[in-house]
Protein backbone atom coordinates (compact mmCIF):
# COMPACT_ATOMS: atom_id res chain seq x y z
CA UNK A 1 0.00 0.00 0.00
CA UNK A 2 2.69 2.33 1.10
CA UNK A 3 4.44 1.24 -2.24
CA UNK A 4 1.43 2.19 -4.44
CA UNK A 5 1.67 5.59 -2.45
CA UNK A 6 4.62 6.09 -3.03
CA UNK A 7 4.49 5.50 -6.90
CA UNK A 8 1.51 7.75 -7.45
CA UNK A 9 2.83 10.38 -5.38
CA UNK A 10 6.71 10.67 -6.46
CA UNK A 11 6.15 12.76 -9.72
CA UNK A 12 3.80 14.96 -7.98
CA UNK A 13 6.48 15.17 -5.32
CA UNK A 14 9.03 15.79 -7.80
CA UNK A 15 6.94 18.45 -9.34
CA UNK A 16 6.68 20.25 -6.15
CA UNK A 17 10.65 20.37 -5.49
CA UNK A 18 10.99 21.21 -8.70
CA UNK A 19 9.04 24.51 -8.35
CA UNK A 20 11.28 25.62 -5.38
CA UNK A 21 14.34 24.59 -7.14
CA UNK A 22 16.69 27.38 -8.67
CA UNK A 23 17.79 25.68 -11.68
CA UNK A 24 15.42 25.21 -14.54
CA UNK A 25 16.56 21.30 -15.16
CA UNK A 26 14.50 19.21 -13.06
CA UNK A 27 16.72 16.59 -12.31
CA UNK A 28 19.42 18.80 -10.94
CA UNK A 29 18.89 20.47 -7.01
CA UNK A 30 20.71 23.73 -6.48
CA UNK A 31 19.02 26.00 -4.45
CA UNK A 32 15.63 26.84 -2.85
CA UNK A 33 13.89 29.92 -4.18
CA UNK A 34 10.52 31.43 -4.41
CA UNK A 35 11.46 32.77 -7.74
CA UNK A 36 9.23 30.68 -9.46
CA UNK A 37 6.40 31.82 -7.57
CA UNK A 38 6.80 35.72 -7.96
CA UNK A 39 7.76 34.87 -11.96
CA UNK A 40 4.19 32.91 -11.73
CA UNK A 41 2.17 35.83 -10.20
CA UNK A 42 4.06 38.46 -12.74
CA UNK A 43 3.29 36.09 -15.54
CA UNK A 44 0.68 38.30 -17.45
CA UNK A 45 -0.66 35.42 -19.95
CA UNK A 46 -0.77 32.65 -17.51
CA UNK A 47 -3.22 33.95 -14.44
CA UNK A 48 -5.62 35.48 -17.18
CA UNK A 49 -6.01 31.83 -18.48
CA UNK A 50 -6.38 30.48 -15.20
CA UNK A 51 -9.33 32.92 -14.52
CA UNK A 52 -10.90 31.45 -18.28
CA UNK A 53 -10.60 27.96 -16.08
CA UNK A 54 -12.20 29.07 -13.81
CA UNK A 55 -14.76 30.73 -14.98
CA UNK A 56 -15.65 27.76 -16.97
CA UNK A 57 -15.62 25.16 -14.59
CA UNK A 58 -17.87 27.46 -12.48
CA UNK A 59 -20.23 28.53 -14.96
CA UNK A 60 -20.51 24.59 -16.57
CA UNK A 61 -20.30 23.45 -12.99
CA UNK A 62 -23.02 25.37 -11.94
CA UNK A 63 -25.67 24.58 -15.25
CA UNK A 64 -24.67 21.00 -14.61
CA UNK A 65 -25.53 20.93 -11.55
CA UNK A 66 -29.19 22.42 -11.95
CA UNK A 67 -29.83 20.45 -14.89
CA UNK A 68 -28.33 17.03 -13.28
CA UNK A 69 -30.66 17.57 -10.46
CA UNK A 70 -33.34 18.22 -12.89
CA UNK A 71 -32.77 15.08 -15.00
CA UNK A 72 -31.82 12.92 -11.81
CA UNK A 73 -35.31 13.90 -10.23
CA UNK A 74 -36.45 12.22 -13.88
CA UNK A 75 -34.91 9.42 -13.91
CA UNK A 76 -35.65 8.52 -9.94
CA UNK A 77 -39.11 8.55 -11.17
CA UNK A 78 -38.77 6.99 -14.28
CA UNK A 79 -39.34 3.05 -14.18
CA UNK A 80 -38.52 -0.23 -15.99
CA UNK A 81 -36.99 -0.25 -19.42
CA UNK A 82 -36.99 3.56 -19.98
CA UNK A 83 -34.97 3.88 -16.24
CA UNK A 84 -32.54 1.30 -18.00
CA UNK A 85 -32.25 3.07 -20.95
CA UNK A 86 -31.89 6.55 -19.37
CA UNK A 87 -28.84 5.20 -16.90
CA UNK A 88 -27.09 3.79 -20.08
CA UNK A 89 -27.29 6.80 -21.77
CA UNK A 90 -26.11 8.68 -18.59
CA UNK A 91 -22.91 6.57 -18.71
CA UNK A 92 -22.21 7.08 -22.45
CA UNK A 93 -19.76 9.87 -21.82
CA UNK A 94 -18.38 8.29 -18.80
CA UNK A 95 -17.64 5.03 -20.67
CA UNK A 96 -16.60 6.83 -23.83
CA UNK A 97 -12.81 7.69 -24.63
CA UNK A 98 -12.42 11.47 -23.58
CA UNK A 99 -10.86 11.53 -27.44
CA UNK A 100 -13.88 10.21 -29.02
CA UNK A 101 -16.38 12.86 -27.10
CA UNK A 102 -14.09 15.47 -28.02
CA UNK A 103 -13.55 14.65 -31.43
CA UNK A 104 -17.46 14.18 -31.72
CA UNK A 105 -18.34 17.27 -29.79
CA UNK A 106 -15.98 19.14 -32.55
CA UNK A 107 -17.99 17.85 -35.60
CA UNK A 108 -21.08 19.09 -34.62
CA UNK A 109 -19.86 22.66 -33.11
CA UNK A 110 -18.44 22.95 -36.73
CA UNK A 111 -21.25 21.30 -38.43
CA UNK A 112 -23.93 23.10 -36.84
CA UNK A 113 -21.36 26.81 -37.43
CA UNK A 114 -21.55 25.95 -40.80
CA UNK A 115 -25.25 25.68 -40.82
CA UNK A 116 -25.80 28.41 -39.03
CA UNK A 117 -23.24 30.49 -41.43
CA UNK A 118 -20.98 30.99 -38.57
CA UNK A 119 -17.14 31.33 -38.92
CA UNK A 120 -14.62 30.30 -36.49
CA UNK A 121 -17.46 28.79 -33.98
CA UNK A 122 -15.18 27.44 -31.66
CA UNK A 123 -14.49 30.07 -28.61
CA UNK A 124 -15.98 30.06 -25.12
CA UNK A 125 -19.86 29.20 -26.22
CA UNK A 126 -18.15 26.18 -27.39
CA UNK A 127 -16.45 25.00 -24.40
CA UNK A 128 -18.87 25.87 -21.96
CA UNK A 129 -21.38 23.53 -23.93
CA UNK A 130 -18.93 20.71 -24.26
CA UNK A 131 -18.31 20.78 -20.39
CA UNK A 132 -21.87 20.76 -19.27
CA UNK A 133 -22.23 17.69 -21.53
CA UNK A 134 -19.73 15.56 -20.06
CA UNK A 135 -20.33 17.07 -15.84
CA UNK A 136 -24.29 16.11 -16.18
CA UNK A 137 -22.95 12.74 -15.94
CA UNK A 138 -21.03 13.15 -12.92
CA UNK A 139 -23.61 14.95 -11.53
CA UNK A 140 -26.43 12.77 -12.37
CA UNK A 141 -24.87 9.66 -10.59
CA UNK A 142 -23.83 11.55 -8.00
CA UNK A 143 -27.72 12.85 -7.21
CA UNK A 144 -29.16 9.69 -8.14
CA UNK A 145 -28.17 7.26 -5.39
CA UNK A 146 -29.55 9.96 -2.25
CA UNK A 147 -32.57 10.13 -3.88
CA UNK A 148 -32.89 6.03 -4.27
CA UNK A 149 -31.68 6.32 -0.33
CA UNK A 150 -34.25 8.98 0.37
CA UNK A 151 -37.24 7.88 2.42
CA UNK A 152 -40.30 8.12 -0.21
CA UNK A 153 -42.84 8.65 2.21
CA UNK A 154 -40.94 12.04 3.25
CA UNK A 155 -42.16 13.41 -0.20
CA UNK A 156 -46.11 12.23 0.00
CA UNK A 157 -46.22 13.56 3.42
CA UNK A 158 -45.03 17.07 2.40
CA UNK A 159 -47.76 16.62 -0.58
CA UNK A 160 -50.47 15.29 2.32
CA UNK A 161 -49.86 17.92 4.35
CA UNK A 162 -50.60 20.84 1.39
CA UNK A 163 -47.81 21.40 -0.60
CA UNK A 164 -47.64 21.89 -4.10
CA UNK A 165 -44.94 19.05 -6.06
CA UNK A 166 -42.48 22.81 -6.63
CA UNK A 167 -42.68 23.29 -2.66
CA UNK A 168 -42.14 19.32 -1.67
CA UNK A 169 -39.03 19.71 -3.40
CA UNK A 170 -37.41 22.64 -2.39
CA UNK A 171 -38.43 22.21 1.09
CA UNK A 172 -38.19 18.17 1.92
CA UNK A 173 -36.24 16.68 -1.23
CA UNK A 174 -33.71 19.29 -1.89
CA UNK A 175 -32.13 19.37 1.92
CA UNK A 176 -32.60 15.20 1.73
CA UNK A 177 -30.34 15.12 -1.45
CA UNK A 178 -28.33 18.25 -0.99
CA UNK A 179 -24.50 16.59 -0.02
CA UNK A 180 -25.40 14.43 -3.30
CA UNK A 181 -25.84 17.65 -4.81
CA UNK A 182 -23.00 19.48 -3.11
CA UNK A 183 -20.66 16.26 -4.25
CA UNK A 184 -21.56 16.14 -7.84
CA UNK A 185 -21.20 19.92 -8.13
CA UNK A 186 -17.47 19.65 -6.57
CA UNK A 187 -16.71 16.60 -8.68
CA UNK A 188 -17.85 18.44 -12.11
CA UNK A 189 -15.85 21.69 -10.58
CA UNK A 190 -12.64 19.96 -10.72
CA UNK A 191 -13.37 17.43 -13.65
CA UNK A 192 -14.11 20.82 -15.74
CA UNK A 193 -10.88 22.55 -14.06
CA UNK A 194 -8.62 19.69 -14.94
CA UNK A 195 -9.84 18.83 -18.24
CA UNK A 196 -7.75 18.47 -21.18
CA UNK A 197 -8.63 15.94 -23.54
CA UNK A 198 -11.95 16.97 -24.60
CA UNK A 199 -11.24 21.32 -24.40
CA UNK A 200 -8.16 20.20 -26.75
CA UNK A 201 -10.61 19.50 -29.14
CA UNK A 202 -13.41 22.01 -28.78
CA UNK A 203 -11.20 25.67 -27.47
CA UNK A 204 -10.96 28.16 -30.02
CA UNK A 205 -8.07 30.50 -29.85
CA UNK A 206 -10.35 33.26 -28.56
CA UNK A 207 -10.72 31.50 -25.35
CA UNK A 208 -7.87 28.87 -23.85
CA UNK A 209 -7.95 27.38 -20.81
CA UNK A 210 -5.21 26.51 -18.40
CA UNK A 211 -4.69 22.91 -19.33
CA UNK A 212 -4.78 23.26 -22.60
CA UNK A 213 -2.06 26.52 -23.06
CA UNK A 214 0.24 23.89 -20.48
CA UNK A 215 -0.04 21.45 -23.58
CA UNK A 216 1.11 24.12 -25.50
CA UNK A 217 4.18 24.95 -23.09
CA UNK A 218 4.95 21.16 -22.66
CA UNK A 219 5.83 21.35 -26.37
CA UNK A 220 8.91 23.65 -25.91
CA UNK A 221 11.12 23.53 -23.27
CA UNK A 222 9.16 24.13 -20.01
CA UNK A 223 9.71 27.42 -17.84
CA UNK A 224 9.80 26.03 -14.05
CA UNK A 225 7.21 28.84 -13.44
CA UNK A 226 4.63 25.93 -15.01
CA UNK A 227 5.74 24.06 -11.61
CA UNK A 228 4.71 27.01 -9.53
CA UNK A 229 1.67 26.97 -10.94
CA UNK A 230 1.76 22.88 -10.56
CA UNK A 231 2.01 23.33 -6.99
CA UNK A 232 -0.64 26.20 -6.29
CA UNK A 233 -3.26 23.92 -7.92
CA UNK A 234 -2.21 21.03 -6.30
CA UNK A 235 -3.12 22.72 -2.88
CA UNK A 236 -6.25 24.44 -4.03
CA UNK A 237 -7.93 20.56 -5.43
CA UNK A 238 -6.17 19.13 -2.48
CA UNK A 239 -8.32 21.49 -0.46
CA UNK A 240 -11.70 21.13 -2.13
CA UNK A 241 -11.21 17.47 -1.92
CA UNK A 242 -10.85 17.42 2.10
CA UNK A 243 -13.37 19.93 1.44
CA UNK A 244 -15.57 17.10 0.12
CA UNK A 245 -14.71 14.55 2.73
CA UNK A 246 -15.39 16.50 5.66
CA UNK A 247 -18.98 16.85 3.99
CA UNK A 248 -19.16 13.16 3.50
CA UNK A 249 -17.75 12.65 6.89
CA UNK A 250 -20.71 14.45 8.51
CA UNK A 251 -23.23 13.19 6.39
CA UNK A 252 -22.40 9.22 7.29
CA UNK A 253 -22.16 10.64 10.85
CA UNK A 254 -25.58 11.94 10.56
CA UNK A 255 -27.09 8.78 9.36
CA UNK A 256 -25.25 6.12 11.52
CA UNK A 257 -27.05 8.65 14.14
CA UNK A 258 -29.91 8.22 12.73
CA UNK A 259 -29.97 4.22 12.57
CA UNK A 260 -28.45 4.00 16.30
CA UNK A 261 -31.08 6.29 18.19
CA UNK A 262 -33.71 4.89 16.25
CA UNK A 263 -35.60 7.77 16.73
CA UNK A 264 -34.04 10.77 15.46
CA UNK A 265 -35.44 14.69 15.14
CA UNK A 266 -37.18 13.23 11.60
CA UNK A 267 -38.61 10.68 13.38
CA UNK A 268 -39.93 12.60 16.48
CA UNK A 269 -41.46 15.33 13.87
CA UNK A 270 -43.16 12.25 12.43
CA UNK A 271 -44.74 11.55 15.37
CA UNK A 272 -45.71 14.85 16.55
CA UNK A 273 -47.70 14.91 13.06
CA UNK A 274 -49.10 11.47 13.26
CA UNK B 1 -4.03 -0.46 -33.77
CA UNK B 2 -3.45 -3.82 -32.54
CA UNK B 3 -0.74 -2.28 -31.09
CA UNK B 4 -3.32 0.22 -28.83
CA UNK B 5 -4.99 -2.77 -27.91
CA UNK B 6 -2.49 -5.12 -26.65
CA UNK B 7 -0.51 -1.98 -24.77
CA UNK B 8 -3.88 -1.21 -22.82
CA UNK B 9 -4.81 -4.64 -22.35
CA UNK B 10 -1.58 -5.23 -20.64
CA UNK B 11 -2.03 -1.74 -18.59
CA UNK B 12 -5.22 -2.71 -17.24
CA UNK B 13 -4.35 -6.41 -16.06
CA UNK B 14 -1.23 -4.49 -13.74
CA UNK B 15 -3.06 -2.33 -13.06
CA UNK B 16 -5.52 -5.37 -11.62
CA UNK B 17 -2.28 -7.07 -10.05
CA UNK B 18 -1.19 -3.64 -8.27
CA UNK B 19 -4.41 -2.27 -7.63
CA UNK B 20 -6.20 -5.40 -6.22
CA UNK B 21 -3.90 -5.51 -2.76
CA UNK B 22 -4.43 -1.94 -2.52
CA UNK B 23 -8.02 -1.81 -2.45
CA UNK B 24 -7.82 -4.84 -0.69
CA UNK B 25 -6.08 -3.32 2.12
CA UNK B 26 -8.21 0.05 2.03
CA UNK B 27 -11.11 -2.15 2.71
CA UNK B 28 -9.60 -4.00 5.09
CA UNK B 29 -9.14 -0.53 7.28
CA UNK B 30 -11.55 1.86 9.38
CA UNK B 31 -14.49 3.47 8.28
CA UNK B 32 -12.12 6.80 9.25
CA UNK B 33 -9.08 5.49 7.69
CA UNK B 34 -10.75 4.33 4.76
CA UNK B 35 -11.68 7.71 3.60
CA UNK B 36 -8.34 9.57 4.07
CA UNK B 37 -6.57 6.41 1.95
CA UNK B 38 -9.23 6.87 -0.67
CA UNK B 39 -8.85 10.41 -0.42
CA UNK B 40 -4.96 10.42 -1.20
CA UNK B 41 -5.76 7.63 -3.91
CA UNK B 42 -8.40 10.25 -5.55
CA UNK B 43 -6.15 12.66 -5.16
CA UNK B 44 -3.50 12.57 -7.82
CA UNK B 45 -6.29 11.54 -10.19
CA UNK B 46 -7.18 15.10 -10.10
CA UNK B 47 -3.81 16.90 -10.58
CA UNK B 48 -2.67 17.53 -14.40
CA UNK B 49 -1.66 14.45 -16.14
CA UNK B 50 0.15 16.64 -19.41
CA UNK B 51 2.52 17.94 -16.32
CA UNK B 52 3.00 13.99 -14.38
CA UNK B 53 3.42 12.84 -17.66
CA UNK B 54 6.10 14.83 -18.02
CA UNK B 55 7.75 14.79 -14.48
CA UNK B 56 7.92 10.44 -15.68
CA UNK B 57 9.78 12.11 -18.53
CA UNK B 58 12.16 13.53 -15.83
CA UNK B 59 12.37 10.29 -13.64
CA UNK B 60 13.36 8.10 -16.36
CA UNK B 61 14.94 10.23 -19.35
CA UNK B 62 19.03 9.29 -20.34
CA UNK B 63 19.97 11.80 -17.98
CA UNK B 64 17.06 11.52 -15.49
CA UNK B 65 16.73 11.24 -11.84
CA UNK B 66 16.69 7.75 -11.56
CA UNK B 67 19.54 7.16 -14.28
CA UNK B 68 21.82 9.82 -12.32
CA UNK B 69 21.28 8.18 -9.26
CA UNK B 70 22.20 4.86 -10.94
CA UNK B 71 25.25 6.71 -12.45
CA UNK B 72 26.31 7.72 -8.42
CA UNK B 73 26.36 4.27 -7.61
CA UNK B 74 28.96 3.25 -11.18
CA UNK B 75 25.73 1.47 -12.79
CA UNK B 76 25.56 1.96 -16.51
CA UNK B 77 22.35 4.02 -17.25
CA UNK B 78 19.48 2.06 -18.52
CA UNK B 79 17.06 2.35 -21.58
CA UNK B 80 14.27 3.80 -19.27
CA UNK B 81 12.13 5.55 -21.88
CA UNK B 82 11.04 5.61 -25.31
CA UNK B 83 9.90 1.98 -24.62
CA UNK B 84 6.35 -0.17 -24.40
CA UNK B 85 7.74 -0.38 -20.61
CA UNK B 86 7.91 3.17 -20.24
CA UNK B 87 4.35 3.76 -22.11
CA UNK B 88 2.87 0.72 -20.12
CA UNK B 89 4.03 2.68 -16.79
CA UNK B 90 3.03 6.04 -17.87
CA UNK B 91 -0.95 4.39 -18.70
CA UNK B 92 -0.28 2.11 -15.22
CA UNK B 93 0.29 5.25 -13.10
CA UNK B 94 -2.67 7.46 -14.96
CA UNK B 95 -5.04 5.32 -14.53
CA UNK B 96 -4.40 3.04 -11.16
CA UNK B 97 -7.03 5.00 -9.32
CA UNK B 98 -9.20 4.12 -11.84
CA UNK B 99 -9.18 0.21 -11.00
CA UNK B 100 -8.59 0.70 -7.08
CA UNK B 101 -11.90 2.63 -7.06
CA UNK B 102 -14.46 0.15 -8.20
CA UNK B 103 -12.46 -2.99 -6.79
CA UNK B 104 -12.59 -0.79 -3.09
CA UNK B 105 -16.42 -0.15 -3.07
CA UNK B 106 -17.15 -4.14 -4.24
CA UNK B 107 -14.30 -5.21 -1.52
CA UNK B 108 -16.14 -3.12 1.19
CA UNK B 109 -19.81 -3.54 0.27
CA UNK B 110 -18.74 -7.44 0.98
CA UNK B 111 -20.20 -9.42 4.05
CA UNK B 112 -17.83 -10.47 6.32
CA UNK B 113 -19.61 -12.69 7.85
CA UNK B 114 -19.22 -15.16 4.44
CA UNK B 115 -15.58 -14.82 5.19
CA UNK B 116 -16.30 -16.12 8.43
CA UNK B 117 -18.83 -18.17 7.58
CA UNK B 118 -16.06 -19.99 4.88
CA UNK B 119 -13.37 -19.74 7.42
CA UNK B 120 -15.01 -21.87 10.18
CA UNK B 121 -16.28 -24.72 7.40
CA UNK B 122 -12.60 -25.17 7.30
CA UNK B 123 -11.31 -23.01 4.82
CA UNK B 124 -7.76 -21.61 4.53
CA UNK B 125 -7.36 -18.35 4.46
CA UNK B 126 -6.19 -18.57 0.59
CA UNK B 127 -9.03 -20.90 -0.31
CA UNK B 128 -11.21 -18.10 1.60
CA UNK B 129 -9.44 -15.54 -0.61
CA UNK B 130 -10.15 -17.66 -4.07
CA UNK B 131 -13.52 -19.51 -3.46
CA UNK B 132 -14.82 -16.32 -1.83
CA UNK B 133 -13.98 -12.61 -2.15
CA UNK B 134 -12.91 -13.45 -5.90
CA UNK B 135 -15.66 -14.45 -7.17
CA UNK B 136 -17.56 -11.66 -5.00
CA UNK B 137 -15.05 -9.40 -6.04
CA UNK B 138 -16.03 -10.20 -10.27
CA UNK B 139 -18.05 -7.39 -10.76
CA UNK B 140 -15.03 -4.88 -9.55
CA UNK B 141 -12.38 -6.29 -11.62
CA UNK B 142 -14.39 -6.07 -14.93
CA UNK B 143 -15.46 -2.44 -14.24
CA UNK B 144 -11.87 -1.18 -12.96
CA UNK B 145 -10.42 -2.93 -16.03
CA UNK B 146 -13.12 -0.95 -18.39
CA UNK B 147 -12.10 1.62 -16.36
CA UNK B 148 -8.76 1.57 -16.87
CA UNK B 149 -8.63 0.02 -20.73
CA UNK B 150 -11.17 2.86 -21.99
CA UNK B 151 -8.64 5.67 -21.31
CA UNK B 152 -5.75 3.68 -22.18
CA UNK B 153 -6.75 2.46 -25.62
CA UNK B 154 -7.05 5.98 -26.53
CA UNK B 155 -4.57 8.01 -24.98
CA UNK B 156 -2.34 10.28 -27.18
CA UNK B 157 -0.26 11.86 -24.66
CA UNK B 158 1.28 9.29 -22.75
CA UNK B 159 2.91 7.51 -25.69
CA UNK B 160 3.68 10.22 -27.40
CA UNK B 161 6.03 11.61 -24.29
CA UNK B 162 7.00 8.13 -22.69
CA UNK B 163 7.22 6.27 -25.87
CA UNK B 164 9.01 6.00 -29.33
CA UNK B 165 7.96 6.33 -32.94
CA UNK B 166 7.06 2.57 -32.86
CA UNK B 167 4.91 3.02 -30.18
CA UNK B 168 2.32 5.34 -32.01
CA UNK B 169 -1.21 4.52 -30.62
CA UNK B 170 -4.72 5.34 -31.94
CA UNK B 171 -5.62 8.15 -29.85
CA UNK B 172 -2.40 9.39 -31.56
CA UNK B 173 -3.04 8.86 -34.87
CA UNK B 174 -6.59 10.61 -34.51
CA UNK B 175 -5.14 13.66 -32.79
CA UNK B 176 -2.63 14.14 -35.40
CA UNK B 177 -5.29 13.70 -38.05
CA UNK B 178 -7.44 16.39 -36.24
CA UNK B 179 -4.76 18.92 -35.30
CA UNK B 180 -2.14 18.75 -37.55
CA UNK B 181 -2.93 16.64 -40.96
CA UNK B 182 -6.19 18.43 -41.37
CA UNK B 183 -8.01 15.29 -42.11
CA UNK B 184 -10.90 15.41 -40.38
CA UNK B 185 -12.73 12.47 -42.29
CA UNK B 186 -9.76 9.46 -41.28
CA UNK B 187 -9.99 11.17 -37.76
CA UNK B 188 -13.59 10.16 -37.55
CA UNK B 189 -13.33 7.61 -38.98
CA UNK B 190 -10.68 6.18 -36.42
CA UNK B 191 -12.58 7.82 -33.62
CA UNK B 192 -15.47 5.67 -35.07
CA UNK B 193 -13.61 2.66 -35.31
CA UNK B 194 -12.29 3.63 -31.58
CA UNK B 195 -15.71 4.05 -29.94
CA UNK B 196 -17.06 0.34 -31.65
CA UNK B 197 -14.07 -1.18 -29.84
CA UNK B 198 -14.37 -0.06 -27.07
CA UNK B 199 -18.17 -0.82 -26.77
CA UNK B 200 -17.38 -3.89 -27.92
CA UNK B 201 -15.16 -4.41 -25.27
CA UNK B 202 -17.62 -3.35 -22.54
CA UNK B 203 -20.03 -5.27 -24.16
CA UNK B 204 -17.82 -8.66 -23.42
CA UNK B 205 -16.85 -7.50 -19.90
CA UNK B 206 -20.81 -7.15 -19.49
CA UNK B 207 -21.15 -11.04 -20.46
CA UNK B 208 -18.86 -12.08 -18.06
CA UNK B 209 -19.57 -9.93 -15.28
CA UNK B 210 -23.92 -9.81 -15.37
CA UNK B 211 -24.85 -7.03 -13.29
CA UNK B 212 -22.22 -4.11 -14.20
CA UNK B 213 -24.41 -1.24 -15.19
CA UNK B 214 -24.96 -0.27 -11.83
CA UNK B 215 -21.36 -0.36 -10.91
CA UNK B 216 -20.11 2.31 -12.51
CA UNK B 217 -19.68 4.57 -9.60
CA UNK B 218 -17.37 7.36 -9.14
Amino acid sequence: MILVLIFLYLPIVILIVASFNTSADIARLSGFTFAQYTALFQDSALLPLLGNSLIVAALSSLIATVMGTMAALGIYSMRGKLRSLALTVTNIPLTNPDIVTGVSLALVFVFVGRALRINNVLGFTTLLIAHISFNLSYVILAVLPKLTQMDKNLRDAALDLGCTPLQAFFKVIFFEILPGIISGALLSFAMSLDDFVISYFVYGPSFVTLPVEIYNYTKKPLHPKIYALFTVLFAAILLIMVLMNILEALDAKRTRNIRKTGNSERGVKFEKIL
Amino acid sequence: MAKSIYLALISAFVCLIIGYPAAYYIASLSPKAQRWLYLLIMLPMCMSFLLKTLSWVSLLEDTGIINSLLGKLGIEPLPLIRNNGAVVLGIVYNFLPYMIMPLFSVLEKMDKRLLEAAADLGCSPLQVFTKVILPLSVPGIVSGLTMVFVPAVSTFYISRKLGSPGTVLMGDVIETQFKTAYNPNLGAALSLLLMVIVLFCIFLMNKFSGSYKEEVTI
